[in-house]
């Protein structure tokens, strides 16, 4: 099954204010993760997003779109990066995403085959 | 349904499902696939039931599960499978090739993907109770209090959420499957509190249905791995439905702990509750909530009156209790221990400061200990409020019956 794993930050100021011991932790635990996948699975994609103030959002009203700066939701907690991987279900996918740090809140969504697409 | 055919589905109806579930990796054709395999024996067995009962009825459900897939437009067939491996396949074929062949507890796999913490703990319970013990969907909506139609629905995007999302209909290693446990048991005991205590409706409880959750407690203990919280948790469903005969007045109305006349109780039930856990009472696990929620009710079970319950003990689990939740609840009723062992102003002092919005509990209690306390104006508020906010007719009845009491006497 291929899932989408969205990273949301709780903190996201945090990485700006982490010392170097803790950003190196940070990417030993996304490593053990990719580690992980690799092992059940396979990692197909995945990127760290800039942050949410670099954010560029269109919505459309009426028909037409309206471009602003900013995030589409304003809210504390700011998606920070996502991964695309392919893994047997969702128990091992829980149990991969249970090695990423902790200062996220993790979304797992299957992806949807859409047929002659 | 004939008697035999009862009892076929009683003890088969989760073993031959997860045996179809696992051949044809779809829960709506399996289940629909058995129900036609039981309205088939209910017609035709007659007086000459066949020699295996469960074996005919997988061949007749896996006939069935082959016409309907035959009969179903391409489009459904599109829809997402369960994730089954190979292995468990092949077992299920094989069974289905020799169905005298002994398997292991197949059920463990279909109590595992149902109560999935990926579902809603009650979606996850009701889905429970119709897929493990096969429980009719009236009746589920009956224990749950809502509308057959939102039952239904209810059952459907479960069944629906577990396919799309890929949980596997699997037995994980012993570390995962371990961690697993405190989660089942949760979706068990939601199944029975759903029967227990109501919150609106005349009913007091329904307890027919709460004698199937029950019944789930010990399948979920079978199958899974042994230890406290599941010991426990039987323990504590079974003494808390020993008493279901005793609740309820001959007017229908609900009978408080105290003036239950305790030979209706069930003392078999209480006897085996016991007995389970008789092994965890001197090295308690620290921090089992389920334990010490079976130990204050195996302290109620085992005193002969209500004047000889040993409320300074019960205080105490409460105490212990509270310490591992830090539920507002457990904190109620932990006021009310404390009550009866010191006072009713002791019980009051530790309701100060405590929220539980929207329930009736919290100012019935007060009520009761404000009564008890000679306040009786204060009492009178707390009973209004009590009343304002209760949904039980037979519970409004008694609070009702207790604030003219206190008028009575005034």
């Amino acid at each position: 099954m291929r899932y989408v794993v969205l990273l949301t930050e709780t903190e996201p100021e945090a990485w700006d204010h982490a010392t170097e011991a803790e950003r190196q932790a940070v990417l030993v635990a996304h490593r053990a993760f990719d580690d992980e996948v690799a092992r059940r699975g396979e990692v197909l994609g995945g990127r760290a997003l800039d942050r949410s103030d670099t954010a560029t959002t269109l919505r459309s009203v009426d028909g037409t779109w309206t471009v602003t700066d900013g995030p589409f939701a304003e809210s504390a907690e700011q998606l920070g990066g996502f991964y695309v991987v392919d893994m047997p279900d969702l128990d091992a996918m829980i149990a991969a995403a249970r090695l990423l740090p902790t200062g996220y809140t993790i979304e797992i969504r299957p992806v949807v085959d859409v047929p002659d697409y | 349904m004939t008697a035999l055919l009862d009892e076929v589905w009683h003890d088969h109806w989760g073993r031959l499902l997860a045996l179809l579930v696992a051949q044809y990796r779809r829960l709506d054709l399996a289940e629909d696939a058995l129900a036609d395999a039981f309205e088939a024996a209910a017609r035709t067995w007659g007086d000459e039931p066949p020699r295996n009962p469960p074996a005919w009825l997988l061949t007749t459900a896996r006939r069935k599960a082959v016409d309907r897939l035959r009969a179903e437009a391409i489009a459904a067939r599109k829809q997402p499978l369960l994730v089954v491996d190979a292995r468990t396949q092949e077992e299920a074929e094989r069974h289905m090739a020799d169905p005298g062949e002994p398997v292991l507890d197949e059920r463990l796999r279909l109590v595992l993907m149902c109560a999935h913490p990926s579902l809603a703990p009650e979606s996850a319970a009701a889905l429970t109770l119709r897929l493990v013990l096969g429980v009719a969907t009236d009746d589920v909506a009956r224990l749950f209090l809502v509308p057959r139609a939102t039952m239904a629905a209810r059952l459907t995007r479960a069944r629906k959420k577990l396919a799309a999302t890929g949980v596997p209909f699997a037995v994980p290693g012993p570390d995962d499957l371990a961690a697993r446990v405190p989660v089942v048991a949760h979706v068990a005991y939601l199944a029975f509190t759903a029967g227990y205590a109501p919150t609106s409706g005349d009913q007091p409880l329904r307890a027919d249905l709460a004698g199937e959750a029950v019944r789930l407690v010990r399948v979920v203990r079978e199958v899974l791995p042994r230890g406290p919280v599941l010991d426990a948790l039987l323990a504590l469903v079974l003494l808390q439905h020993s008493r279901r005969d005793a609740r309820v007045g001959p007017d229908g109305g609900l009978v408080l702990l105290p003036d239950q006349d305790r030979s209706r109780w069930r003392h078999d039930e209480i006897a085996e509750a016991l007995a389970l856990l008789t092994p965890w009472v001197a090295d308690a696990p620290a921090g089992t909530p389920y334990l010490l929620e079976a130990l204050i009710a195996a302290e109620h079970a085992v005193a002969p009156t209500a004047e000889d319950t040993a409320w300074p003990r019960i205080a105490e689990l409460y105490a212990e209790l509270e310490a591992v939740t830090g539920s507002p609840v457990v904190r109620l009723n932990r006021a009310v221990a404390v009550a009866e062992a010191e006072g009713p102003l002791a019980g009051l002092a530790l309701l100060d400061g405590l929220g539980l919005p929207g329930s009736h509990r919290l100012p019935s209690v007060r009520a009761e200990l404000l009564a008890r306390a000679g306040r009786d104006d204060e009492a009178r508020a707390a009973y209004d409020e009590a009343l304002a906010l209760c949904g039980n007719e037979v519970e409004r009845q008694h609070l009702a019956a207790r604030r003219s009491a206190l008028e009575g006497g005034a």
